[in-house]
């Protein structure tokens, strides 16, 4: 790992909490006893993932930033570092300004999930997952279930979910996000949640959850 | 206590025993991986399974707590198919590489593999292989044949108390390692090779050196520290080729600190293995009888007052003796074994031993550390305290410069002015008061130069306030560098009546040197006239100063009796011969006194040892410790009121270099390099 960051020449010199942070990080120690502030690392890391998204525009934890919490929290650098590598959800490298987190667990691999790789490859240029596209824009990354099954497939694009989706419409997303703008989160066919697609099918002799009402 | 059943036998254990404990207390053997007993319990290999009844599935035994009335049962079919699967899971990712694997024929995994192994795989997918990290230039890694265990991670984190390694990533891609890559900074990083029980933690300047069914193995005392670390010499053929720790409770538990153990190359290196004789200005090789011929020709007519003696630090307890006997008979009384200078008081040995003992550490409840520096003095002793720290209710004071002791410390100054404030009182000198068992640890270097008796004098004063003098408890420890010293004490080697100490002897005061293994002292200072012999095994500072050489023998060549800091005496047996024309450095002095014409009274080593217990009695006690009371509070020698206001050295610089051995080793050079010379570079 260390020598990949050292590679892409990409580790900043140093990472100082910006007063943002710190006001999230002053109400989120406030939560635990001092003596066990190490239960701070997780949202700590994400905290540090936040600041450089919202200051660099790639939201990944840089190993100084570990140090930083490491530092804050008294523990030893080598078990933020754990905490790091551990979770998927913290990128060790930089990403993209977008984050396409394309899920291929079984249900949605059943529901089209290769149409949504297909169609986030043939528009970002990337070639395998874990690569980013050539202007930054984009990182593709494969994950695991994302535990919106019932929408599948899933795409994860930074924090929201687009459900629902399929090629044509994976590509209209990413076109969206190209031209700045920020399509709604959700499913992108219209449905209420994870409700039945095309309107309620079940309970409809009971009045009050007829159409209209 | 707790009745249990275990394969029919009834065991009685103390409450919260762990399963497997009971099953060794029945002498039942369960194999396992993960489970250290001097490690917290990770669970996480899977190996220790046993059936408990009513349990529904096996049960990890080194993490299952007995109960009352509990069935255990360690060889059932069931319990043998499940320690088959855990071992056909763990061989997965293992390579097959055995006969290329320095663990091989001391490897858990090889040996548990006998038992529960499969004979082929059944795995045809692709194997794993992880990146090998380098951890510095003492341990080597093939991190493909980690079985993720974690007790490394856990020894760092735990005994050591510098987390370095830890566990990175995870599922399949898991690995072992320091992620940012570095050199692993403790003075026990040793015992990493020795915990882990695969070949992915292995001993880096013994790599393919020789195979553990080849080896001879000889007990041991290390002389690199004055803890008195309990050691196994390994030696092929007369040649002694690595060394490891040996199990003593009392002393060193199963730790060997990093000088004890790499330093081994250092005895094959710049090693006398013949006698010199100056002649003309030039060292010319000598045999045996010309050299000791020439020195007695040399003494011959020279008045006892006009010759002296100082030994080193890393003699033993016999040749010292003899060298004292010899110059005894010679009529002289300037004997020093206080190279540094140290205003060590030799008239009480309560004044210069670690008193408390080591394993005493573990009832104390409060610690001042003065002057000393004891994660690199004595590695093993620091674990002691920082275990003892782990177990909660100790609070350790330190006076001294700013260092990492890998346990937290309440720094009270760096320097004399923080020994005299807590003399007058102060929140530390109240903890230690109500202490129940306070330890004042003074570093021997510290009693180097002029506050030197002073400082003795009011740190024993201050343990006398603080009531750390019971008849009960004796909270007064000194705590020693060199191996040698304390023997040398406890043999009077110090300045008899009208002798001169070491001082007196340089520039000319004295007309004959004998010098046995001494180097640690600045040799140039010896008068231009002096006339120098020096007696040891390595081509050293005092060496090169010397008129006549005599090739002694290095600690592993020889049988001799060294005491610790503690005062424990402890023998230390011969693994290999001295080199070429080198010999045991007693005999050398029983020849020479031949030659002499005044011989020593004994001809062999049973009778001068018979000797060594006949001049201090405390030699008849071989490895046992009687610990003692204070209960006459008179105070060494100096005044406690005439401190000044000096701060204290660094007590060790360099770990890595400290004595003639290992200066000689190039594996100690290498962590000179390492750790040592950046820092100093980026301190400037």
């Amino acid at each position: 790992m260390a020598d990949v960051m050292s590679k892409s020449g990409t580790e900043p010199a140093e990472f100082v909490f910006d007063a943002e942070s710190e006001a999230l990080i002053a109400v989120i120690l406030a939560k635990y006893p001092a003596e066990r502030k190490a239960s701070g690392t997780l949202p700590l890391l994400d905290v540090a993932q936040r600041q450089m998204a919202r200051l660099t525009g790639s939201a990944w934890v840089p190993r100084v930033a570990m140090d930083v919490i490491a530092a804050r929290l008294d523990v030893a650098a080598i078990r933020v570092y754990e905490v790091a590598t551990f979770y998927f959800m913290y990128n060790t490298k930089p990403v993209g300004t977008y984050h396409l987190q394309i899920c291929t667990t079984t249900p949605c691999w059943l529901r089209g999930s290769d149409e949504v790789v297909a169609a986030c490859k043939k528009h970002t240029g990337i070639k395998h997952f874990g690569e980013t596209s050539e202007d930054g824009m984009f990182t593709m990354t494969e994950v695991e279930c994302l535990g919106a099954c019932v929408n599948a497939p899933i795409l994860q694009i930074n924090d929201d979910f687009y459900e629902d989706v399929d090629g044509a419409s994976t590509e209209s997303l990413l076109a969206a996000l190209r031209r700045g703008e920020k399509p709604k989160a959700g499913s992108v066919i219209g449905r209420q949640t994870s409700a039945p697609e095309g309107g309620p099918n079940t309970l409809l002799d009971t009045p009050s959850f007829q159409a209209g009402e | 206590m707790t009745k249990l059943t275990i394969d029919g036998i009834e065991v009685e254990v103390p409450n919260g025993t762990s399963v497997l404990q009971a099953c060794e207390q029945a002498g039942i053997e369960v194999p396992r991986f993960c489970y250290h007993e001097r490690l917290s319990v990770a669970g996480n290999c899977r190996m220790c399974l046993v059936e408990v009844e009513k349990a529904p599935k096996p049960v990890a035994s080194c993490a299952f707590p007995v109960a009352e009335g509990m069935v255990v049962k360690t060889d059932t079919p069931a319990v043998r198919a499940a320690r088959r699967g855990v071992m056909e899971f763990l061989l997965i990712n293992h390579p097959l590489d055995c006969p290329i694997c320095d663990q091989g024929g001391e490897c858990d995994l090889q040996d548990q593999a006998f038992s529960y192994g499969r004979d082929g795989s059944r795995f045809a997918e692709a194997k794993r292989a992880v990146k090998d990290k380098n951890l510095g230039p003492l341990v080597k890694t093939v991190m493909t044949r980690c079985i993720q265990c974690t007790r490394c991670v856990r020894f760092s984190a735990e005994i050591a108390g510098l987390s370095e390694l830890g566990a990175t990533e995870r599922g399949e891609s898991m690995e072992i390692g320091t992620y940012v890559e570095k050199a692993l900074s403790s003075e026990l990083s040793g015992n990493l090779v020795d915990i882990c029980p695969v070949g992915a933690l292995t001993n880096k300047p013994y790599a393919f050196v020789a195979r553990p069914w080849e080896l001879d193995r000889v007990d041991g005392i290390d002389v690199l520290d004055a803890t008195g670390t309990n050691i196994s010499i390994c030696s092929r053929g007369g040649d002694v080729l690595r060394i490891l720790p040996r199990v003593n409770e009392d002393v060193n538990e199963e730790w060997l600190a990093d000088k004890g153990r790499y330093s081994v190359d250092g005895l094959k290196r710049r090693r006398l293995d013949h006698a010199w004789i100056k002649r003309e200005g030039k060292l010319v090789k000598a045999g045996w009888q010309e050299a000791l011929v020439h020195v007695a020709e040399k003494i011959e007519g020279v008045p006892g007052d006009r010759i002296g003696g100082v030994v080193g630090d890393l003699v033993d307890a016999e040749s010292m003796l003899a060298l004292r006997d010899l110059l005894v008979s010679l009529g002289s009384g300037n004997l020093d074994c206080r190279q540094d200078g140290a205003a060590i008081d030799a008239s009480r040995r309560d004044f210069y031993t670690f008193n408390t003992s080591i394993a005493g550490i573990d009832e104390a409840d409060a610690i001042l550390l003065i002057g000393t520096n004891p994660r690199r003095e004595a590695p093993v002793l620091n674990a002691r305290i920082r275990k003892r720290q782990l177990a909660g209710g100790l609070a350790v004071g330190y006076i001294g410069e700013a260092a990492n002791l890998t346990y937290p410390v309440r720094a009270l100054g760096t320097g004399l002015p923080g020994l005299k404030q807590l003399l007058a009182g102060g929140a530390f000198a109240e903890v230690l008061k109500k202490a129940k068992k306070p330890m004042i640890v003074l570093g021997a270097s510290a009693l180097v130069g002029f506050d030197g008796a002073a400082l003795l004098a009011a740190a024993w004063k201050l343990a006398a306030d603080v009531g750390a003098l019971r008849p009960d408890w004796h909270g007064f420890n000194l705590l020693h560098q060199a191996a040698g010293r304390v023997g040398a004490l406890d043999l009077g080697f110090v300045p008899q009546a009208g002798g001169k100490d070491l001082v007196g002897m340089l520039d000319g005061g004295v007309d004959v040197l004998w010098l046995l293994g001494a180097d640690e002292f600045d040799t140039a200072r010896i008068g231009a006239n002096t006339f120098v012999i020096y007696q040891g095994h390595h081509g050293d500072a005092g060496a090169a100063r010397a008129d006549v050489i005599l090739p002694g023998a290095a600690y592993t060549e020889k049988t001799g009796t060294y005491v610790n800091t503690e005062g424990r005496v402890q023998r230390s047996y011969a693994a290999a011969r001295p080199p070429g024309e080198a010999r045991e450095d007693w005999k050398i002095l029983r020849a020479f006194s031949a030659v002499a014409g005044k011989p020593l009274p004994y001809d062999d080593l049973p009778a001068l040892q018979a000797r060594l217990e006949q001049a201090n009695p405390v030699f008849a006690h071989l490895g046992v410790l009687p610990r003692f009371g204070c209960s006459d509070l008179t105070g060494p020698a100096g005044d406690a009121n005439a401190l000044s206001d000096a701060a204290f050295a660094d007590p060790m610089p360099n770990y890595y270099q400290t004595d003639v051995i290992s200066r000689a080793s190039p594996t100690m050079a290498e962590c000179t390099a390492t750790y040592v010379t950046p820092i100093s570079v980026a301190a400037e």
